[in-house]
């Protein structure tokens, strides 16, 4: 009834290219982003922004940018959780070496400083492809993952061998350190979050995007229509990785606020990050968020469920998530091999010819 | 003296290889067969170790699960079962579990993209992580079905007579090897002079043209699968008596990987010349480098030699040439 693009009218281009052409999604979208700013950081509580909201956007801008270069350029990699390790070091290592510099840089140069070494991990894509590729990513996750164990010259020599966030503040409140505020938490991730988002966004239906796209559908006939691969992939290498540090940055800095890369940067964060895109929905924005917050969510519910409502051990509880997370995986390949984004987009255009759908 | 610790080293590098040939093995089999990159390779080995173990010791299977519902205490029947008969009752689960994988996951993906079956794999691979834990207990188990272990002092009296120096090898290791040696000469007998083989080989070429042909691509599907999980449970016996049945065995996988690279993922000799050099190569590296900076080498050494390898080669030592079209 009201969800219809007719009536609508477009005078220029520019409104004729807008991401939600149709009215009703285009005010459910700052709804959201209004609730999202102004009523939530109100009413959090710190269980509410440590087991769901602050992971969940973190989780998401990592996945974005994973979606960025296994969706949008079609290059799968397995090093996610190294390159956020890299994003989570730098940003530790900046944070100590300049303290008067505001945080918010900090976090945007570790993101830069993955992207260098994205890029460095990237080159390799330019001969090998598929999964070749995907097994040359897990030098990356390995190799760095070692690297900031043992090169004591990362942890500052601290005996532990961790990274703790010092204290740093915004505009009088502090975002790292132990005496965050759970809104101020939330409300630095979702910043990070809504604006890599819109940068996602503008990149992947842009010339640059368009490029990705074309060589993630067949790499010679791109090349062959002049799209430069060594350029495409490793731009996409560059973004995605710039995306990912910048998700490690903020887990490290505001969220866990101590690390030790092999526990917090793992191999098991790499897979996460990749199952959340497949589940939300490969090329897809809405899908990185999606399947961001059904994997942050999953856990959770479950452990409500089992160890609170039937009491069961919280290892039996664990052990079941690994074959429901499992078998959702293959249930969603098989049943829809584009995610949650494409149900969503399924139910978008029902909506739009309900009630009359012939 | 240098020259021959060093010799030790190697030697006892080639062994480790052999071990990953044998998870590599399960790998290359599946792939050659159905083009599918089977990932959960490794979670096999674990799981099929892990069933090893509840059967010999008479586990009661999802005793955890059932104890948690409904508030009993129940743990072993109260019986064990010699190891070869236990062997045999895993290697029929293994089959069961082939039989079950193909009927409820590969044939709704079949001609689907190679990668979005390589991703259903790893999730195949965490279900079945999580229904081993939930069957048999997440509890680091102790494997142990008659085969010798320990230092060989054969070896070590004959080479402190021949060089002065007695080579230090593990029994285990040798036995690992025969028993590669005999699965690979079996493999590779049942490939080319039985008809399942013959078959088995019509389908790794062209599934259409093995399908026109009546072949039936289900039951070698079953069949590859099933000799995979075969493949997987010897594997499992080794690693399992060797570390101990727990969650890093399924790591294992992710170390034939960079072994599969070397090879060629199309390559049965491939996979045990990769394996040969990946564990030769990691454990000299580690001899020579390691101390240097750090030790512990061996979690990257693998993956960073296949990288540098595979931008001067992308198909392996080797795998089939690839040929690109548009």
């Amino acid at each position: 009834m009201f969800y219809r693009e007719a009536g609508d009218f477009k005078t220029s281009y520019r409104d004729d290219g807008q991401t939600f052409p149709i009215k009703l999604d285009r005010w459910g979208y700052y709804a959201i982003l209004a609730v999202a700013f102004l009523v939530v950081p109100l009413v959090i509580d710190s269980y509410w922004a440590n087991a769901v909201l602050v992971p969940f956007l973190i989780y998401a801008i990592a996945a974005l940018g994973l979606n960025i270069l296994t969706g949008y350029a079609g290059q799968v990699s397995l090093g996610t959780g190294g390159f956020m390790a890299v994003g989570a070091y730098a940003v530790y290592k900046l944070m100590v070496a300049f303290p008067g510099v505001p945080i918010v840089v900090h976090i945007i140069l570790a993101g830069a400083i993955t992207a260098v070494v994205g890029m460095l991990f990237g080159l390799p894509s330019l001969r090998i492809k598929g999964f070749y590729l995907a097994v040359a990513t897990l030098a990356a996750q390995f190799f760095l993952v070692w690297l900031f164990n043992k090169v004591p010259w990362f942890y500052n020599y601290s005996a532990s061998g961790q990274i703790n966030a010092p204290e740093r503040t915004i505009l009088g409140w502090a975002v790292t350190g132990p005496a965050t505020s759970a809104s101020a938490k939330y409300l630095i991730c979702l910043c990070f979050a809504v604006g890599l988002a819109w940068m996602a966004r503008n990149l992947t239906r842009g010339s640059v995007g368009r490029k990705w796209m074309a060589i993630r559908d067949m790499d010679i006939a791109a090349e062959i229509i002049g799209v430069n691969p060594l350029t495409a992939k490793l731009s996409a290498f560059a973004v995605s990785s710039f995306f990912v540090g910048i998700a490690g940055a903020l887990l490290f800095s505001v969220y866990l606020g101590a690390a030790e890369a092999s526990e917090a940067f793992g191999i098991n964060k790499s897979f996460l990050v990749l199952f959340m895109i497949i589940i939300g929905g490969l090329g897809s924005i809405f899908g990185s968020f999606a399947g961001a917050a059904f994997l942050v969510l999953l856990p959770v519910l479950l452990k409500n469920v089992l160890v609170a409502q039937f009491g069961w051990p919280t290892d039996l509880a664990a052990h079941i998530e690994l074959m429901i997370v499992g078998a959702l995986i293959v249930f969603f390949l098989i049943v829809e091999p584009h995610g949650l984004a494409r149900l969503w987009a399924l139910t978008k255009e029902k909506l739009r010819l309900w009630p009359f759908p012939h | 003296m240098e020259f021959l610790y060093a010799s030790e080293v190697l030697l006892n590098g080639l062994m480790a290889g052999v071990m990953y040939s044998l998870v590599a093995l399960g790998f290359v089999l599946i792939y050659k067969a159905s083009g599918i990159f089977n990932y959960a390779q490794g979670v096999m080995a674990l799981f099929a170790a892990m069933t090893l173990v509840g059967i010999m010791e008479g586990r009661v299977p999802f005793a955890h699960l059932i104890n948690a519902a409904f508030g009993v205490h129940l743990s072993s029947f109260g019986w064990t079962v010699p190891g070869l008969l236990a062997i045999l009752l895993t290697a029929l689960i293994m089959v069961g579990l082939a039989i079950a994988i193909e009927k409820l996951v590969l044939k709704h993906l079949v001609g689907q993209e190679p990668i979005i079956l390589f991703m259903a794999t790893i999730g195949l691979a965490w279900f079945l992580e999580g229904l081993g834990d939930v069957m048999w207990g997440a509890d680091v188990k102790v494997l142990d079905v008659g085969l010798p272990q320990g230092i060989s002092e054969t070896v070590e009296t004959m080479t402190d007579g021949l060089f002065g120096y007695g080579f230090f090898i593990d029994r285990l290791d040798i036995w690992a090897t025969v028993i590669a040696a005999v699965l690979v000469a079996a493999l590779v007998g049942f490939s080319q002079y039985t008809k399942q083989g013959r078959a088995m080989r019509a389908v790794a070429d062209d599934h259409q043209a093995a399908l026109s042909v009546g072949i039936s691509l289900q039951f070698i599907w079953i069949m590859v699968w099933s000799i995979a999980g075969f493949v997987a449970l010897v594997a499992g016996i080794m690693w399992g008596t060797k570390s101990g049945v727990q969650f890093s065995l399924s790591l294992i996988a992710l170390k034939a990987l960079p072994v599969l690279m070397l090879g060629g993922f199309t390559s049965i000799p491939g996979a045990i010349v990769g394996g040969l050099i990946i564990g030769m190569g990691e454990k000299l590296f580690e001899y020579f480098v390691g101390p240097a900076v750090g030790g512990a080498t061996e979690n990257w050494f693998a993956y960073v030699l296949a990288l540098l390898f595979l931008v001067f080669r992308p198909q392996g030592l080797f795998g089939e040439r690839i040929i690109e079209r548009v």
